[in-house]
């Protein structure tokens, strides 16, 4: 074995080095987000809420791809909420120590992970082929398809996390299932379902490839959802690789305001979730 | 006895006693019996059926998108057989197509992520389990965990705008002048410094999925039993070498199914790959070459393919390789991660 002073050194090397490492990843993080402000916020002007896309050099903004967002994620939670949050109850409650149950879960971890543009070519060939034309609905049901499984994952755990013996007292009282549900479990679990929900929205509000081929993205105003419907991210895509400067700016400020949007969401869930306990 | 069926036991006893009770305050003996049970009677049968079908739903959800996938990819393979998946050519004019070169650019800028991100998540788990302090511990795993809710296409954008004109500047150049003279290694290594390629997006790639495997190792690390941790540090051992010798071999499966899931999103993603890889659907030896991956030749060549046309179904095609090799990936990960915890 090595002498007592070459492991001390080498101990102290490894240490520095992972604490450069770490300090590495939180420079990354400052370093994407003080890009994001330098290129970002000169162009945040109040045109971009107020004007829609324009040719270059229009003085536009982005108002029709914010409305588009907002419009196919709220559709996207409404239609991908209850499912998972029933999905995740089922997992928790029911589906516990079933076959179709672990079969379930199995599906949802690789959901989770699954390419997600894979799920764009999935509404393309099952809505927008048939009905013949991109929608906003179909961008709405790729969303909601992504959307379920965090949905899932967070419901069935926070489930898990609430004792036995409270639904056992529910259920002693001679409570139906959906009261004990309803009324007991997913009230004990309510800020760890709201903080899946967040989670969701996070996630579908920086979600661009499944919207190429589903909503495709419009220049112009439209809150029509059974045509193609603007969104944030498609439209931040279509500036960033143009030739034309205020294009490209637009394009900033839009990566600005997602990646602010995101990441406000995704501290608010785990404070919403660490003030819960 | 399973909670669900003894739960399901005292559901079908509760349903009227409970109804009923409530329904009269306390004066159970005047309502019939059977009046009170058709009000959970009902409801509970639905709302029970409302949560199987969800599941199901949930369970049949990937085989749907599966099977849309072949069905959709299926005139290419017919056109083309088995040889679409080992033909290099990508050619919208002659109507020739197979996957080799967005496979191979699929597999290897995942394999450059997971090689980069593979130290930096064993450093990082090291440093948030065994370094640092408690007050700091926190802020700086949330900080690294943020890393993984930057949206994709922002990952894109910083690298298109910031990472690869700084590579083609002063990475790529010393880079080639030094290594690409040596012999065999060397044709890794050259080519003209272009900034956006291979290597670009196996780096970018690398930072999108070190938060995902240094949460899962952390998670594994703090699973160690203190025990035995204590009993090497009893013995003598350095900090570091309790982590190599007996934190690190305990958790080992599940760790290998952390980078088997980094790799698993590393192999889908798309937008920032697409900023970045510089889409040639040639085959290139050299890392710093521009080449194209499953996703980004989906996301680039779709909004040019008719419906119906040959190049269509072969970027289904593409897409279904695809959802076999993250599905194979991500499965077998699942699999290492949960046979330690069970």
């Amino acid at each position: 074995m090595a002498s007592l002073a070459a492991r001390r050194t080498k101990d102290y090397t490894i240490k520095a080095i992972s604490v450069a490492f770490a300090a590495l990843a939180i420079f990354l993080l400052a370093w994407i987000l003080l890009t994001l402000i330098a290129k970002g916020l000169p162009a945040l002007g109040l045109n971009v809420f107020t004007n829609i896309t324009m040719p270059p050099g229009q003085n536009g903004g982005l108002l029709n791809a914010i409305v588009g967002s907002l419009i196919q994620i709220a559709i996207a939670l409404v239609i991908g909420g209850p499912i998972g949050i029933f999905a995740g109850t089922f997992l928790a409650e029911n589906g516990k120590g079933t076959r179709i149950g672990a079969a379930a879960r199995f599906v949802n971890d690789i959901l989770l992970s699954a390419p997600s543009i894979l799920v764009g070519l999935f509404i393309y060939q099952l809505l927008v082929v048939p009905f013949g034309g991109f929608s906003g609905w179909a961008g709405s049901l790729a969303l909601a398809i992504l959307v379920i499984p965090v949905i899932v994952r967070t419901t069935e755990d926070m489930l898990n996390l609430v004792p036995v013996g409270l639904r056992e007292a529910a259920f002693a009282l001679g409570a139906p299932q959906w009261k004990v549900v309803m009324m007991v479990t997913w009230r004990a679990a309510r800020a760890g379902i709201v903080t899946g929900i967040l989670l969701a929205i996070a996630r579908a509000a920086g979600e661009t490839a499944p919207l190429l081929f589903t909503s495709l993205g419009n220049n112009s105003w439209s809150v029509d959802l059974s045509k193609p419907m603007a969104s944030l991210p498609i439209a931040i895509y279509q500036y960033a690789g143009s030739p034309f400067d205020d294009w490209v700016s637009l394009a900033w400020a839009g990566a600005l305001l997602i990646t602010v949007g995101v990441l406000v969401l995704n501290v608010v869930s785990r404070l919403v979730l660490s003030r819960s306990h | 006895m399973g909670l669900a069926a003894r739960e399901a036991r005292l559901t079908e006893r509760g349903v009227s006693g409970m109804d009923a009770t409530m329904d009269t305050t306390g004066e159970v003996g005047r309502i019939p019996i059977h009046k009170a049970k058709s009000v959970g009677g009902v409801s509970d049968p639905l709302f029970v059926a409302a949560l199987w079908a969800s599941g199901i739903f949930v369970l049949i959800l990937l085989g749907l998108i599966i099977a849309q996938l072949f069905i959709g990819g299926f005139p290419a393979l017919q056109e083309f057989g088995l040889d679409f998946i080992w033909t290099a050519s990508w050619n919208p004019v002659t109507e020739k197509f197979g996957a080799l070169v967005m496979v191979y650019g699929t597999l290897l800028s995942a394999i450059i992520a997971v090689v980069v991100a593979l130290p930096l998540s064993f450093g990082i788990a090291f440093f948030l389990t065994e370094i640092a302090p408690q007050a700091l511990k926190r802020p700086i795993g949330v900080a690294v965990q943020l890393l993984a809710a930057v949206p994709s296409i922002i990952y894109g954008m910083w690298g298109f705008f910031v990472i690869a004109p700084l590579m083609a500047q002063y990475v790529q150049p010393p880079l080639i002048e030094f290594l690409g003279p040596i012999p065999l290694l060397g044709v890794l290594f050259q080519g003209p410094p272009l900034g956006s390629g291979m290597f670009t997006a196996g780096l970018i790639l690398a930072v999108m999925i070190v938060p995902f495997i240094t949460a899962m190792f952390v998670e594994t690390l703090e699973s160690v039993p203190p025990m035995l941790k204590e009993s090497a540090y009893g013995v003598g051992a350095t900090t570091y070498e309790v982590y190599k010798n007996v934190s690190v071999p305990y958790g080992s499966t599940a760790m290998v199914g952390a980078v088997m899931l980094g790799l698993g999103r590393a192999l889908g993603e798309t937008m920032a790959v697409t900023f970045v890889i510089g889409n040639a659907t040639r085959l290139s030896a050299s890392l710093f070459a521009p080449g194209a991956t499953i996703a980004s030749t989906i996301a680039n060549e779709f909004p040019e393919a008719a419906i119906g046309s040959l190049k269509l179904t072969s970027l289904l095609q593409l897409g279904f390789i695809l959802f076999v090799i993250s599905f194979i990936v991500l499965a077998l990960s699942r699999a290492l991660v949960r046979s330690r915890l069970d």
